[in-house]
């Protein structure tokens, strides 16, 4: 996530001074990516040595207000004008976990996707309760909860997807085990 | 674990337990071509909860789904549905039953053309014995209910596909009944389309119903307060219960 032009965005509304654009940082995105004031006064600092603000007159308490600048200006039209880039390899720790799951001996790759399914649906479960108790006007809460649930809706997707995959490769590569024998199953065989 | 007294448990045996799966097995075929669809299945749903029952094709859901709701019966086991056991019903006590305590929502519409939305949202009531009367005005409360009261002179032809949705979803939801299932009820609507059906069913549930949803989508799960898997024909697992309403709110508080 870039703060630096989450904060640009905000001082494009109007000056604000640091504590100020914490709050209005929070506030529009759901409180999902906390700041602390340092990192708000770090990455201002930056911001106003790169020239894409200046700070103005402080205000009764000796707050130092920020104004965006007209390179400051540029560079949010720059930056809602670009794709946010994907990573290029999977740093995901889930991926690399099933990586090494399917490649150790002894792991149990199918109670390894269940658990996660189990645990990722239960987030979404949360935030679908999130999204049912927000307020319908209160758009930036709605995308960025609906930005969750749609994460963990492809993360399931792709366990899914894994598990499947898992399926067909042990009975194309080795004779059929199934991981749990029920009575039943060996009732029907004998048959 | 907590030792409360409210354990659906022990207060599922009084009023609160709508549907009941016990020990339920499913058979399909016979001799070398028999097929397990389900293995031995207990669950049950208790008023004011969603369950969702997820599974990839094959793991036996839809046979869930069609056995609670008395469509189908079981080789072994029970099903109980307001106290009443299903297989000691005669057809015509069964069809009746059905009729007044289960509402169905399926993919496929089942919305006779002929017929307004008023009409077809009216037809389980009037098979009951409601006169007409009466029953139009429940639909025209259902179809409200839905947000599409004044499409209740409609024919199905002449709307959208998530309003045809939704006049499947109040006939499923007329004359209160208390056991409401879903099979993947969302079919090919448009995600927010498909969350606003989602949203009907959660809301029938807050009022004191009874849900058990099928879906292999997750998004859609997550509208349950609970989540059963299902594979090859037993559980595998379910999310635990989510924290009470009051932490939620304390969490909405921070914001």
């Amino acid at each position: 996530m870039s703060i630096r032009h989450g904060l640009l965005t905000l001082l494009d509304r109007r000056p604000m001074y640091g504590y100020q654009l914490r709050t209005e940082f929070e506030a529009s995105t759901g409180s999902t990516w906390p700041l602390n004031v340092g990192q708000v006064y770090t990455t201002l600092s930056r911001l106003e040595r790169d020239g894409l603000v200046r700070s103005v007159d402080g205000n009764q308490e000796g707050q130092r207000t920020y104004a965006i600048t007209d390179v400051g200006r540029a560079e949010v039209t720059a930056w809602f004008a670009t794709p946010v880039p994907r990573e290029n390899a999977p740093r995901d720790e889930l991926a690399i976990k099933l990586a090494l799951a399917v490649s150790t001996p002894g792991v149990d790759v199918s109670a390894v996707i269940q658990a996660q399914r189990t645990a990722t649906v239960r987030a979404m479960q949360q935030y679908t309760r999130l999204k049912n108790t927000a307020r319908a006007d209160d758009l930036a809460w709605l995308l960025v909860i609906d930005s969750l649930v749609f994460g963990a809706e492809a993360e399931v997707r792709w366990l899914d997807h894994c598990e499947a995959r898992l399926a067909r490769h042990h009975t194309r590569d080795r004779p059929v085990a199934r991981p749990v024998a029920l009575p039943d199953d060996e009732e029907a065989v004998r048959r | 674990m907590t030792g409360r007294h409210d354990h659906p448990a022990e207060a599922g045996a009084m009023a609160g337990r709508v549907l009941e799966l016990r020990d339920v097995t499913r058979v399909h075929g016979a001799g070398q071509a028999r097929v397990h669809a389900l293995r031995g299945i207990s669950l049950s749903v208790e008023a004011g909860e969603l369950v969702a029952v997820m599974g990839p094709s094959g793991s036996g859901k839809t046979t869930l789904l069609s056995l609670a709701g008395g469509l189908d019966r079981p080789s072994a086991g029970a099903v109980v549905v307001e106290g009443t056991t299903l297989g000691a019903l005669s057809p015509r006590e069964l069809a009746r039953l059905r009729r007044r305590s289960i509402g169905y929502v399926f993919q496929e519409l089942n919305l006779v053309p002929a017929l307004t939305a008023a009409e077809n949202v009216m037809l389980p009531r009037e098979l009951d014995g409601v006169p007409t009367r009466r029953a139009r005005a429940e639909a025209v409360a259902a179809l409200d209910e839905v947000g599409i009261g004044e499409l209740a002179d409609r024919f199905p032809d002449d709307m959208s596909g998530g309003q045809q949705q939704r006049v499947a979803i109040a006939r499923a939801l007329i004359g209160d009944r208390r056991l409401v299932l879903a099979d993947e009820p969302t079919g090919a609507l448009d995600s927010e389309t498909g969350e606003a059906v989602l949203r009907l069913l959660r809301a029938r549930c807050d009022a004191g119903a009874a849900g058990m949803l099928v879906t292999h989508e997750a998004r859609h799960a997550g509208w349950a307060d609970r989540v059963v898997f299902l594979r090859d024909g037993v559980v595998v697992d379910q999310t635990e219960a989510l924290p009470g309403a009051d932490s939620l709110l304390i969490d909405e508080g921070t914001r």
